[in-house]
């Protein structure tokens, strides 16, 4: 059926083009670039509501004009093709009408977590060669600071009147209301092609410093394509956002929104659950992309039984797997709706793999198999296919495979390779396996990075900020199965002689270094940590010891919010994780973005 | 984290200071930015979805008051201010039955 509204829709415009005698101009302005979805949108349904966030409300057409003001202020800031502009906003219209004003004025999007430190801000600045940052004058705390450490400080365009008391004077920069205020203007055009980057995206890696994950134009066009025909998106579709957008998955429901030209709904984060329930039933969501967390905490509450949300369609869940039990109750609290487990990563515009509804009975422990144009098959070292049920790196080829990392050749040349076909292959550093009929199943991760509420944790990076204490002698940071975060922190800790360390400074330490997602959620000490003759420290030694061991009991004031039975659960998640074999630890976290 | 110390439940005290102090503690490493206590604590980046649970754990062991689901809203949540006058509004609810 909704396969059928699209044909229709497509047909509608072809014949709206015909009726104004713009057939051949349509057919010669085929969208290539990201930004040209959203004015095709806005020219075809100008008035269909694009966005909603909170209050606020914007059709196609408003935010089609809205980005190209912001796209003349980039532009007369100086941004050109190929020059990056970091976004770091929540959650909200400006975050996606900064978005395609980066692309509009030709530069490429750098978002950034708003909940960044100013010492990792300074280094994404810096990395990224950001020439604006589009910020809330709300975190100017955070930004002034990164400001003066970096060498060649961007432009900011602040976004807010809010100034926070104690920053003192005037803050320096160009403000949003005004770039939007005043006659519509169009931006020049840069000459965009497909080639040319869109996004820069930061994703933690083994050393602890994120790496900048290059997507291009062309990335994003195919992998929205592809993602918008597996879950039939249409028109009529509304999306609740709940996860960030500067998180590829969250991304992902924008670059489909605009393309399809259907509503999302945007909201600030998923802190008063209670908050986006109503809003759910409210705009009568038809979509909810989720990780398991989300997932958890609303089938925790107990609003969410009665609440008539008779016109969700479908349910999306990437970045972890879900509990099979979990999974179950989902199914039947929402009979009606559909439900997609998919697997990806940042490095693949996010998406690589979709389990089809169909056949999540069958084979609910699989992601699927490969998505619309694009394969991916299970290597050995060399990159030799190997048999089905072998266990190998997942390889994938196709039109979503990044360009590479930014500024780092090496690391690039390690995921990238050339293929029989002179074609580029990514070497995901996910072990997988897949069966005969091409259904993929994830193992574990190569490397020590691993998933927690759905983001990526690089144990290093989360070691280097508890080295920085002087009472800590020797640390090492693992994933444990927790139900509420997939895989929870936990910081193995020997003190120095003398030190006396405190759980509760330690995770303060970590609250102000680190987001709140890498603060260790469970801590140890002890006298010595196990290690190689060669005295490194045994990780693997550690995670097998947690995998066996019973689950630490939640400190109260470390609670998730989540299903009240939480305790009950715990089986439940070793049972569908365990099962295949591999080790629980690494089994229970499915990479993609 | 700070563990309740003295937990008079029946106190009426103001409790702005002491949940100000904790926030200024947990999450800005006790160095006190100036914030203004009607200014929004996620707008404004010094805490995020988690750090509200970690506040509201807090005020429940604190404050011997419960949160429910329906308590967990920005207009009890989003500030300072606004959290405190929701322990205000719990403390007199509990008192009162």
């Amino acid at each position: 059926m909704a396969k059928t509204d699209m044909a229709k829709a497509d047909l509608a415009k072809t014949g709206a083009a015909k009726k104004t005698g713009k057939g051949k101009k349509d057919i010669l302005t085929m969208a290539h670039l990201v930004h040209q979805f959203l004015t095709d949108t806005a020219r075809r349904d100008p008035d269909r509501t694009a966005l909603i966030a909170g209050d606020a409300r914007r059709s196609f057409a408003e935010l089609d004009r809205e980005s190209d003001a912001v796209a003349c202020a980039l532009q007369s800031a100086g941004i050109a093709r190929g020059d990056r502009v970091a976004v770091m906003l929540e959650n909200s219209i400006e975050y996606v009408a900064g978005l395609f004003a980066t692309l509009k004025a030709g530069g490429v999007f750098v978002p950034v977590n708003p909940s960044t430190k100013a010492d990792k801000l300074t280094y994404l600045l810096a990395d990224a060669g950001v020439r604006v940052l589009i910020a809330p004058a709300a975190l100017a705390r955070q930004v002034l600071p990164a400001l003066e450490a970096v060498e060649t400080p961007p432009a900011v365009l602040w976004v807010g009147a809010g100034l926070p008391t104690g920053a003192a004077g005037l803050l320096p920069g160009l403000r949003y209301a005004d770039a939007v205020a005043g006659q519509h203007r169009q931006p020049v055009d840069p000459g965009l092609i497909d080639q040319d980057l869109a996004a820069i995206m930061y994703t933690s890696g083994t050393t602890g410093r994120p790496k900048g994950v290059m997507l291009t134009h062309a990335n994003y066009v195919n992998t929205s394509w592809a993602i918008s025909t597996y879950l039939e998106n249409t028109p009529d579709d509304v999306v609740m956002c709940v996860l960030p957008l500067t998180f590829g998955y969250g991304l992902s429901q924008v670059m489909t929104g605009v393309r399809v030209g259907f509503t999302l709904v945007l909201e600030r984060s998923f802190a008063f659950p209670m908050e986006t329930l109503k809003r759910m039933v409210q705009h009568r969501v038809t979509g909810l992309p989720g990780v398991p967390t989300v997932f958890s905490t609303l089938l925790g509450l107990d609003a969410a039984k009665t609440a008539d949300l008779d016109c969700l369609r479908y349910l999306t869940n990437a970045a972890a797997p879900l509990p099979a039990a979990h999974l179950r109750r989902l199914r039947e609290r929402f009979p009606q709706a559909v439900f997609h487990s998919m697997y990806g990563m940042t490095e693949c515009c996010t998406r690589i793999s979709t389990l089809s509804p169909a056949e999540l009975d069958a084979k609910p422990a699989s992601v699927g198999r490969a998505i619309p144009n694009c394969e991916a098959f299970v290597a050995d070292e060399e990159g030799n296919r190997l048999p089905p049920g072998q266990v190998g790196e997942l390889v994938v080829r196709g039109a979503n495979v990044m360009r590479g990392y930014w500024n780092r050749p090496e690391e690039t040349a390690r995921r990238l390779r050339r293929g029989p076909q002179g074609e580029t292959l990514l070497f995901t550093g996910d072990l997988f396996t897949q069966d005969a009929e091409g259904h993929l199943y994830f193992v574990s991760r190569k490397d020590d990075v691993f998933k927690c509420r759905g983001e990526k944790v690089s144990p290093r990076e989360v070691e280097n900020a508890l080295y920085e204490l002087d009472g800590v002698l020797e640390a090492c940071v693992i994933g444990v199965p927790d139900d509420a975060d997939g895989l929870a922190v936990k910081a193995f800790l020997v003190p120095r002689d003398g030190a006396s360390l405190s759980e509760a400074a330690i995770r303060q330490h970590c609250r102000g270094r680190l987001e709140s997602h890498l603060v260790p959620k469970f801590i140890e000490f002890r006298d010595s940590l196990p290690k190689t003759d060669s005295g490194k420290i045994r990780r693997a030694e550690l995670v097998e010891e947690t995998a066996t061991a019973p689950s630490p009991s939640l400190p109260r004031s470390q609670r998730t919010y989540g299903p009240p039975a939480a305790s009950a659960q715990s089986g439940a998640l070793c049972e569908s994780f365990a099962g295949e074999g591999a080790r629980p630890a690494a089994a229970s976290v499915p990479s993609p973005a | 984290m700070r563990t309740a110390t003295l937990t008079d439940t029946t106190l009426t005290a103001p409790a702005l200071p002491e949940i100000r102090a904790f926030i200024v503690e947990n999450f800005l490493l006790g160095k006190d930015s100036g914030f203004d206590n009607s200014e929004s604590l996620l707008e404004s980046g010094i805490i995020d979805s988690t750090g509200i649970m970690h506040v509201v754990a807090f005020l429940e062991e604190r404050f011997g008051i419960a949160v429910d689901d329906d308590d967990m809203i920005a207009d009890n949540l989003e500030s300072v201010d606004r959290i405190a006058a929701f322990v205000g509004r719990k403390q007199e609810l509990r008192n009162a039955a």
